[in-house]
């Protein structure tokens, strides 16, 4: 495909797909890395008015990265359903743009982008996200329902969930626990409690897993966690009779990244099987939590596509939801701001970023969560994360990330507090996950009519919770 | 409740010692209370300076002089900038103007890369240069060389145009709201241009009095320099009981 395009008295050629996808894109330093961004704003715009002319048909017969060296590209169109497509096959990616927003409008929005997303592939959905103001962004996605669940529920409309994220930079299980129970006394955790474990021996996860465990059975939570490890690792300890609820794996857009990454489709199916093997799950049968990231194929040197040319960041990261989906996922986290300036530079990109991946994610029917954050190095500061989460929020996005104090004292940068979680839901009017939000009544950490409003540590009955850890 | 009562004591007092991370901080309505988001923003203004306040290599130089290792040599990479360097890593692993360097028959080489904080390169790099002159008795080591806007794969080209068999960058690592002024120093055996960061080994965390000393450091780095010299190579194949090789992620400042 080649197109020209004229603006501003100046024409412009693009001479694929991949290229006009690239230069379309709002800026962002991780494409300017790739060598692949648009070089002037006005041949951004003449970029996205060409890409407002693609039919959606296109993306269907010239594809971004090689169907013949990419198992992910073979998954997503072997995978791609006609019969949902058809409501809007005839249309351009500008067309796509207006029905969505149209659609988005209407009472039945939700059944009809539900009944839509096996149509969309992640390029199309990419490619319309890109001509797509943050607020066409927060309109569509807040008309998407994906409500998923494990031992709660995850994603009805009026909540928003939260990863309590208890991270420790040497696993010690006292450590972790206290900031768990930190946690829970501001009345977070309902999506899952999740640990990135400091080590990576198997012994590390399982008894971090096995602590867990215990809390949530001795407490009565209801609850899942997981321990971040790889997909082997987890795997492995299924097998061992570890307690595991949830299996995770950080997953891109491309065969390579997932190389890079220790894994693969067949990997992954595998990981599947073996936590739906448990049956652990009381309300719901999702047992996979994926983390993706713009940036993640770069920074492997995964990111080159048709004709050997970079792809950008963000169509390769909308691929990697189209895998995700294949697993019908608990969770899906893109760690939006973890990866650096050199990917996202800014406040304005990184919350760019964030709104994008949650569009592109819950248009394609994932189970999208944020982790709103920065790097010290980025230019960005609390104030923009407070920004972002509220636009998420507005968006309806299913679940953030929370640590203690917005610091996550292991992994090195700033997520959000547990006080966040609480101000916005306050701010918001918005609930957590329905069973999780009956537990926090009945300890005192939340109202009867469901407002959270946390507890402090001397007048709670959790105040035990880290006792019979050694 | 935004601060606790004076004379009562802190529920949370026990579980403190137990990890770094900020919990029990009590609650202005929903909200962190005054203290601890000004405390936040104190840390996060310490971590940023440490990001972007310039490396004063004049002073550093100075005092790397008093050493005794020759006339120290400043270089910068081909980031012009501190913004050129965030968005362009691969900027920051070219030297610029390496003529100025001469090989000589030296067997280590020093180079003093500001990396993600000039503050750890500031506070630590002299001491850490004169601990591993000790440690490193009887092997030759180069005249310094401080590189600004730098990462560490500019100890590659460094090392091979100083025609040293091994080179040691000390570094400064991406700061975290706690910690802002850590030194790393990567380990290359026979360096030159192409080598990939698991041929490297790396000792982290040199902040002492908090962090790793530099004694302790200089020690591990001169079992690692002799064990490379008996392997022949550095990497995941060279393992120290002080420091094993790390990989690099994206946020690494290699």
């Amino acid at each position: 495909m080649i197109a020209t395009q004229s603006v501003n008295g100046r024409t412009y050629r693009f001479d694929s797909l991949v290229d006009l996808l690239a230069k379309a894109t709002p800026r962002r330093s991780g494409d300017e890395l790739a060598g692949c961004a648009a070089g002037s704003e006005a041949e951004r715009s003449a970029a996205q008015w060409a890409l407002a002319e693609v039919g959606l048909n296109t993306f269907l017969s010239e594809t971004v990265v090689p169907y013949e060296t990419d198992e992910v590209t073979r998954l997503i169109l072997d995978r791609h359903d006609r019969a949902a497509f058809s409501p809007v096959s005839h249309l351009t990616v500008g067309g796509l743009r207006d029905w969505l927003l149209d659609a988005a409008a209407r009472p039945d929005a939700a059944s009809t982008l539900t009944a839509l997303a096996p149509g969309l592939t992640p390029e199309m959905v990419a490619a319309v996200s890109k001509i797509m103001r943050n607020s066409d962004l927060i309109a569509v996605a807040r008309a998407c329902q994906v409500v998923t669940g494990f031992r709660t529920t995850v994603g009805l409309p009026g909540t928003l969930a939260t990863r309590l994220q208890p991270n420790h930079p040497t696993d010690d299980l006292r450590g972790v626990a206290a900031s768990i129970l930190d946690g829970l006394l501001l009345g977070c955790g309902d999506a899952v409690i999740g640990i990135n474990p400091a080590g990576d021996a198997p012994q590390v996860t399982a008894d971090l897993a096995s602590m867990m465990d215990e809390v949530r059975r001795r407490y009565e939570i209801p609850m899942q966690s997981c321990v971040l490890s790889h997909i082997t690792t987890t795997i492995g300890l299924i097998e061992a009779g570890v307690p595991i609820d949830l299996v995770f794996q950080s997953i891109g857009g491309t065969e390579a990244t997932n190389s890079a990454f220790g894994v693969s489709v067949g990997l992954l199916q595998e990981g599947y099987e073996a936590g739906l093997s448990l049956r652990r799950g009381t309300v719901g049968s999702n047992v996979m939590y994926f983390e993706t990231g713009q940036g993640s194929s770069l920074s492997s040197e995964a990111h080159l596509g048709t004709g050997g040319r970079p792809v950008d960041q963000q169509t390769l990261e909308a691929r990697a939801y189209g895998l995700a989906r294949e697993f019908r996922p608990l969770l899906l986290n893109t760690v939006v701001g973890f990866i650096g300036p050199e990917y996202l530079y800014d406040g304005k990109q990184i919350i760019r970023a964030g709104l994008e991946d949650h569009f592109c994610g819950k248009l394609l029917g994932v189970p999208m969560g944020v982790d709103v954050c920065y790097t010290n190095h980025a230019e960005a500061d609390f104030d923009d994360m407070d920004s972002l989460l509220v636009l998420l929020t507005a968006a309806g996005v299913n679940f953030v990330i929370t640590v203690p104090g917005a610091d996550d004292i292991m992994l090195g940068y700033q997520s959000l507090s547990y006080h966040d979680a609480l101000v916005v839901r306050h701010a918001l009017g918005l609930g957590c996950a329905p069973e999780f939000a009956e537990w926090l009544g009945r300890q005192g950490i939340a109202d009867p009519d469901g407002t959270v409003r946390g507890l402090e540590l001397g007048a709670s009955g959790l105040r035990e919770l880290t006792g019979s850890i050694r | 409740m935004s601060a606790l009562p004076a004379g009562n004591p802190d529920p949370w007092a026990p579980l403190r010692p137990t990890t770094q991370a900020r919990i029990g901080l009590g609650r202005a309505g929903m909200s962190l209370p005054t203290a601890a988001v000004l405390d936040l923003q104190s840390a996060l203004a310490a971590a940023r300076d440490a990001v972007h306040v310039p490396l004063d290599a004049d002073a550093l130089v100075a005092n790397l002089a008093g050493l005794g290792l020759g006339d120290p040599v400043v270089l910068s990479s081909r980031a012009g900038d501190r913004s050129t360097y965030l968005r362009r890593p691969d900027l920051g692993r070219l030297p610029d103007g390496l003529d100025a360097l001469a090989a000589g028959p030296w067997q280590v080489g020093i180079v003093i890369a500001d990396g993600l904080s000039s503050r750890a390169v500031s506070d630590h790099a002299v001491e850490q240069v004169r601990a591993l002159q000790a440690a490193l008795d009887g092997l030759s080591i180069a005249p310094p060389v401080v590189v600004t806007q730098a990462r560490v794969a500019i100890g590659d080209w460094i090392g091979q145009a100083l025609g040293v068999e091994t080179v040691l960058v000390l570094v400064g690592e991406r700061p975290g709201l706690s910690v802002s002024d850590s030194l790393g120093i990567y380990l290359t055996h026979d360096p030159r241009p192409g080598r990939n960061d698991a041929e490297r080994n790396c000792i982290s965390n040199i902040h002492p009095p908090d962090g790793l000393g530099y004694a302790t450091a200089a020690a591990t780095a001169a079992r690692l320099v002799h064990g490379a010299r008996a392997l022949g190579r550095s990497g995941v194949d060279l393992k120290d009981t002080a420091g094993a090789a790390l990989p690099s992620g994206p946020d690494d400042p290699a």
